[in-house]
């Protein structure tokens, strides 16, 4: 038919065609209508219609499958970091902490957890950092970090075998903020426990004195003052993903 | 007596019409999402034409605090908006439609005599096949752009897996204003194609909903076959 341009039909035959192409026009509109209806009415899933939350899951699949830890993210030369990093977020951020009486609670199994002064961790080989910081919200900045690499972590307190766990779940010592982080994004080279911004200690308001920097994810993952450090196979709490974000939320 | 004039074969009304709600939905949830970081304008220094956009804006259409949700719509609909798109530049390669869609060398010194011809300046518009060159230069226009907007659209998602598209794009920074400038470019293109159908008038709408147009035969043209049948206008 598509192939013939010019036919020719009855009065009744152009009625009968047009009646039957708008009746079909009417059931695609109303069939999108309604698909509208039921996804909004559908149960909620951690802050998300729970389609949407398996639209996530299968996303981060796709992507998540296609990750290669030895991509390296984009580094800038250190004229390129701002002197005016933003503050975005003080959820486990609480007064009344003190840096200095501060120790990592690292837990390696039940009722096995070692814990790490600051001095420990400096004492290793220091690795900097300077690439674009990309907040969820939308916004980047070009930012400085210097820390200890994770593997080198990893591999300087003896838990490399931890590393065959699925996640990594880390917590403020409050526990107010919570994130949980696959284990791959995380063995990514990039990825520091971070203890200077800018060539200086880290600022209070920035997670003094230790937080997570890992390039491959948003901000949210990023979490500052890190309290307790556990791994797991089964996904670790997050503060974000509880809210309606993606839990993976990497790059 | 009336002759069919075959002009949208169904795929291609298939396409339009599922690209229409999807393409709603990820401009609506972009909006969502741009909200949380809305810092583009019009403007030069101190001196801003138009804000993206005014909080009336946002509050007329309830669009304030709903990044997460944004989000979970963008990256659901955009598979829906990208298998769309591809199946439809697929059917036009495969099918030849996409003779009628492209535009030829000619069609963009046409375009002007149909834009005048439109604007009532002209008396006369150049001949055409199914679609005039200005709606062949829009048309196809819009599909680089739908490309456009996914390869920007990666590049914002996934910059590091990516890295190279997002170098392409300019940077990050760069990928997320041509996907937002894309974005606008769609609504343009959406206000002024609803403005050219309602002009086209009801039986151009039928058509992309029927796929033909019919025409009233005079009574003494009992054999048209016979006669060799010229192209029609839209």
């Amino acid at each position: 038919m598509e192939n013939k341009p010019h036919e020719l039909a009855t009065d009744r035959q152009v009625r009968r065609r047009v009646i039957f192409s708008f009746i079909g026009f009417f059931i695609f509109i109303s069939l999108v209508y309604l698909a509208f209806r039921w996804l909004y009415h559908t149960p909620d899933a951690a802050g998300v219609h729970a389609p949407l939350r398996k639209g996530y899951e299968v996303n981060e699949k796709i992507f998540g499958g296609t990750f290669n830890k030895n991509t390296l993210v984009k580094t800038y030369p250190l004229s390129a970091a701002t002197t005016h990093v933003r503050v975005n977020g003080d959820v486990g951020m609480g007064d009344g902490f003190d840096p200095k009486s501060w120790k990592m609670h690292l837990v390696r199994g039940t009722g096995d957890t070692l814990l790490i002064s600051i001095a420990e961790i400096k004492a290793l080989p220091k690795t900097e950092i300077v690439f674009d910081f990309k907040c969820i919200e939308g916004w980047s900045q070009v930012t400085h970090w210097g820390g200890v690499k994770f593997t080198d972590f990893l591999a300087h307190f003896g838990l490399d075998t931890l590393a065959a766990y699925k996640y990594i779940g880390l917590q403020t010592p409050d526990k107010a903020y919570y994130v949980g982080i696959d284990m791959n994004s995380m063995l990514q080279p990039q990825t520091i426990l971070c203890y200077e911004m800018n060539g200086k200690p880290l600022p209070y308001d920035q997670g003094a004195p230790l937080r997570l920097i890992i390039p491959v994810k948003y901000g949210i993952k990023q979490l500052k003052r890190i309290g307790t450090m556990f791994f797991s196979n089964t996904q670790p709490a997050d503060y974000w993903a509880e809210r309606g974000y993606d839990f993976y939320s990497g790059h | 007596m009336k002759r069919i004039v075959n002009k949208h074969p169904l795929a291609i009304r298939w396409f339009h019409w599922v690209n229409f709600p999807v393409l709603a939905m990820m401009i609506w949830s972009g909006l969502l999402i741009y909200w949380a970081n809305d810092v583009y304008r019009v403007g030069w220094d101190d001196t801003t034409v138009l804000k993206f956009f005014p909080d009336s804006f946002y509050k007329a259409f309830n669009i304030s605090g709903r990044l997460a949700e944004g989000m979970a719509l963008h990256f659901v609909f955009m598979w829906f908006f990208a298998i769309n798109g591809l199946l439809y530049v697929l059917y036009t390669l495969i099918s030849g439609e996409w003779r009628y869609l492209w535009p030829e060398r000619k069609s963009f010194k046409e375009a002007w005599l149909v834009v005048l011809h439109d604007l009532h300046l002209r008396k006369t518009a150049p001949p055409q096949i199914k679609y005039n060159a200005a709606q062949r230069i829009a048309y196809s226009a819009i599909i680089v752009m739908g490309f456009g907007s996914l390869v920007t659209g990666l590049s914002i998602y996934k910059p590091v897996q990516f890295g190279w598209l997002c170098t392409l794009c300019g940077g990050y920074e760069w990928a997320r204003i041509e996907h937002f400038a894309l974005t606008i470019g769609y609504t343009l293109f959406f206000v002024i194609h609803i403005v050219q159908v309602v002009l086209a008038g009801w039986k151009n709408f039928q058509a992309m909903v029927t796929g033909f147009e019919a025409e009233q035969l005079p009574e003494l043209e009992r054999e048209p076959s016979a006669e060799t049948t010229n192209s029609q206008n839209s």
